[in-house]
């Protein structure tokens, strides 16, 4: 936005023109595509969402549907969820995942053989549902007037605590009642009926992957119509600035609370579905780890932007499922860094002299190595092929990498957090040493973990790294703060 | 009533909230800085049990130490004060400044990633296994008692230090100029810029401080419990920033009394309520919602009035 820089920014407005006036200036491909997109119906919108979708059982195999198809929807529905707390009112829930955790032991005590019930889906998804409002509601009640940093950590404290429970109340004696397993303690609760809807049986992946992708287009149009509702965009005005809220008398405390309620009300839909899906509840499922994994995705989507959701868990679900095989994340990897590169670097003259540089360093250092210390390249690269052959007479392989490649990854960890601080020319001469530093350490410590840790490293330093390049994540818009 | 387990709870409930202090400390001095809370926190201080323990085996192990006991771990706080305070100073560098003007979600999502980072990075380097201080070796099993009280060499000096850091921190805040430049900074950044002080700087040294101040709090609860694995940081961050809410987000003597506070409610707690041992965190949580639900503010806090 041009603007004389001795007047003062007042107003929104003027934003907002300039966010109406962005939609003409689109150009090229991308503006053709981006202009439609905005023009499509919300109904239209889920369409293209949907109709891929309602295909992809039809292509893939029984295997591939339940660890891609059935993980992105509960993932994509789990972060629908959330984005109605975190990106449209702006709460960091970080204990959202106890909802979710919920609604799939409260399915379980309702359909299992743990207490011997076994109710209809059309009466216990109703019953779920609300049990899990509630539940949003009492956390939510303390936590109303908290500001964001506190609530995040109530939240967080929440879901621990959750966790505990579950995995201990099968200790507790109750008052009245007596003593009774509630969740089945560290083994929970196990044979989850599958949903019965009149007599009608969900039992196969392909019929649970329809339910689901219904429940997905229902729950997204839902949103979109909440969206531009008067409460929608109360909620926006509560994310931007609560206290401009509270001032032009919008119910900040009652808006808060139903943001709660609605995500919690989601989460627990989500969670019974995941029940039958996994025939089991376990309280290791409702921990940290998929709170990160949710919360990735609705930031690598953009907060706020429901679209953006659904392609962040595409992207999220299958991407770690990828990576559990190193031939898989090899070339991913590599991809991801060149990518990197050939965006960062220009002119194309640098590109050239630095790729070159990498890989003269590469043959420079292992000839070295082999003519000094022949133990640095006694071992050899993970997997088979024509590649991984090629790469041991460039990449260093010690035969017994533990030790050096711990000190690697430390080393590198320290070198990256260093590198942005020096001067372009070193900052250019010192690019081939570091990417050999990093494929090193790749080969050598992260590729050997790639099951473990090393998918949840890169999560890490992903979510870092976009909140230094894109803060409002990849599909959402970047807010200005009007100081 | 049992006074005896009533002065065992009490010991360890005092060494719990002195760890606790530590780490609430460092919560504070950045929050009353920045307003911005350090999720990674909790895994500095789990990487300064990490490093207090290499410094232990670099120096010949508990067993056969290089010198005595007394300099071995005092050496030890050296290195992991000094390691996490520079840890501190890269994670702000990194993740926190380049956001100090992003939406206020923005460095608290990287945060969060600081914080799954660090503790998978421990995870991949330290591996899975739980790694043992034997500390037994290193000072002896020797315990002390002043009447009923008993209390082990590791508890003593896990209380003493702990208050000679509190007490060493106060000073520094309230009387060297590097203090005045954080008081000043916390109360308006921006006018302290003005004033010509250098925010930046300023910021980098509250974050070594808290850092180093996490990193004596690994060493400690390392030698007064002698496990430490990847995963300590999180359940520990979390009940040192509940001791910084209890005692006021912000105030230095509100954290060290948070901490006190919910050290000896969970000591208390698991002796005496039911299934105590298996719910100590739900009890401390419950002190928390308690807290924020009568004083939002915390004991020390004073009422924030928003301007527009």
């Amino acid at each position: 936005m041009e603007q004389p820089p001795d007047t003062p920014r007042i107003g929104v407005d003027e934003w907002v023109a300039s966010v109406e006036g962005k939609r003409e200036r689109y150009t090229g491909p991308r503006g053709a595509v981006l202009k439609r997109w905005e023009r499509l119906p919300p109904a239209a919108r889920v369409l293209v969402f949907a109709t891929p979708a309602a295909v992809f059982p039809f292509l893939t195999s029984g295997g591939n549907l339940f660890r891609y198809g059935l993980f992105t929807l509960v993932y994509a529905l789990l972060a629908l969820g959330l984005n109605i707390v975190v990106g449209f009112a702006g709460l960091l829930d970080l204990g959202y995942v106890a909802f979710f955790g919920c609604g799939a032991y409260m399915y379980a005590i309702l359909a299992s053989p743990q207490f011997g019930n076994h109710w209809q889906a059309e009466a216990a998804i109703p019953v779920v549902v609300v049990f899990t409002a509630v539940v949003g509601l009492l956390v939510g009640l303390p936590s109303r007037r908290l500001l964001g940093d506190y609530l995040a950590i109530l939240t967080l404290f929440f879901g621990q605590a959750f966790v505990v429970f579950v995995n201990n109340a099968n200790r507790i004696s109750f008052p009245f009642v007596g003593h009774a397993d509630l969740t089945g303690g560290a083994n929970g609760i196990a044979n989850i009926d599958p949903f019965n809807f009149f007599g009608y049986r969900i039992d196969s992946t392909s019929q649970q992957y329809y339910l689901l992708l219904i429940a997905v287009a229902l729950v997204l149009i839902l949103l979109m119509f909440v969206n531009e509702s008067r409460t929608g965009r109360a909620w926006r005005a509560l994310r931007e600035d609560p206290l401009a809220a509270e001032v032009m008398s919008i119910p900040v405390n009652r808006l808060k609370l139903l943001a709660f309620v609605f995500g919690a009300a989601v989460a627990g839909l989500t969670g019974a579905i995941y029940g039958t899906i996994a025939t089991a509840a376990l309280p290791g499922d409702y921990d940290v780890g998929l709170l990160i994994t949710v919360y990735a995705i609705m930031i690598l989507g953009g907060f706020g932007s429901i679209m953006g959701i659904v392609v962040g868990a595409v992207i999220v679900s299958s991407v770690p499922e990828l990576l559990r095989s190193s031939a898989n994340a090899r070339p991913l990897f590599y991809g991801a860094i060149l990518l990197a590169i050939l965006v960062k670097l220009r002119p194309w003259r640098l590109l050239a002299a630095e790729l070159g540089g990498l890989v003269a360093f590469g043959f420079a250092i292992h000839g070295i190595a082999s003519a000094a210390y022949p133990r640095l390249v006694d071992g050899e690269s993970i997997g088979s092929g024509v590649s991984a052959r090629a790469l041991d007479h460039w990449m260093l392989f010690p035969k017994n990498p533990v030790k050096i490649a711990d000190v690697a990854y430390i080393l590198l960890v320290a070198a990256i957090v260093v590198y942005p601080q020096l001067s372009r020319v070193w900052r250019a001469v010192l690019l081939p040493p570091l990417l050999y530093l990093v494929m090193f350490v790749w080969e050598n410590l992260l590729l050997v973990h790639i099951g473990g840790a090393t998918r949840l490293i890169l999560l890490g330093a992903m979510l870092v790294a976009l909140m230094n390049i894109r803060p409002q994540g990849l599909f959402g818009t970047a807010t200005v703060e009007i100081a | 009533m049992n006074w005896s387990l009533f002065f065992d709870l009490t010991v360890s409930g005092l060494t719990l909230g002195s760890l606790y202090a530590l780490i609430a400390l460092g919560y504070s001095l950045v929050y009353g800085i920045l307003k911005l809370l350090n999720f990674a926190h909790g895994d500095v201080y789990m990487i300064g049990a990490f490093l207090g323990w290499y410094a232990l085996h670099a120096l010949g192990g508990p067993v056969n130490p290089t010198f005595t006991g007394a300099v071995v771990l005092f050496l030890m706080f050296v290195v992991a004060m000094l390691g996490c305070g520079v840890l501190g100073v890269a994670i702000e560098r990194f993740a926190y400044r380049p956001l100090r003007n992003a939406p206020r979600i923005a460095p608290l999502i990287s945060a969060l990633g600081v914080s799954i980072f660090l503790q998978n990075s421990a995870l991949l380097i330290f591996g899975a296994a739980f790694r043992d201080y034997d500390t037994f070796d290193l000072i002896g099993v020797k315990t002390y008692n002043i009447g009923q009280l008993f209390f082990s060499v590791p508890q003593l000096l896990t209380v003493v230090a702990a208050i000679g850091l509190m007490v060493a921190l106060t000073l520094f805040v309230a009387r060297s100029r590097l203090g005045k430049a954080m008081r000043s900074t916390s109360f308006d950044r921006e006018a302290a810029s003005m004033m010509g002080i250098d925010v930046d700087r300023v910021i980098s040294v509250t974050f070594f401080i808290g850092s180093a101040l996490a990193g004596a709090a690994g060493v400690m609860f390392a030698l007064v419990f002698g496990q430490i694995y990847h995963f300590m940081g999180f359940i520990a961050g979390l009940k040192g920033f509940t001791a910084a809410v209890l005692g006021g987000i912000g105030s230095i003597p509100g954290a060290m009394v948070g901490g006190l506070i919910v050290g000896l409610a969970e000591s208390y707690a698991t002796g005496y309520l039911p299934q105590g041992s298996t719910f100590q965190n739900l009890y401390v949580f419950a002190l928390l919602i308690l807290v924020i639900l009568i004083r939002p503010s915390g004991l020390f806090g004073k009422a924030a009035i928003s301007k527009v």
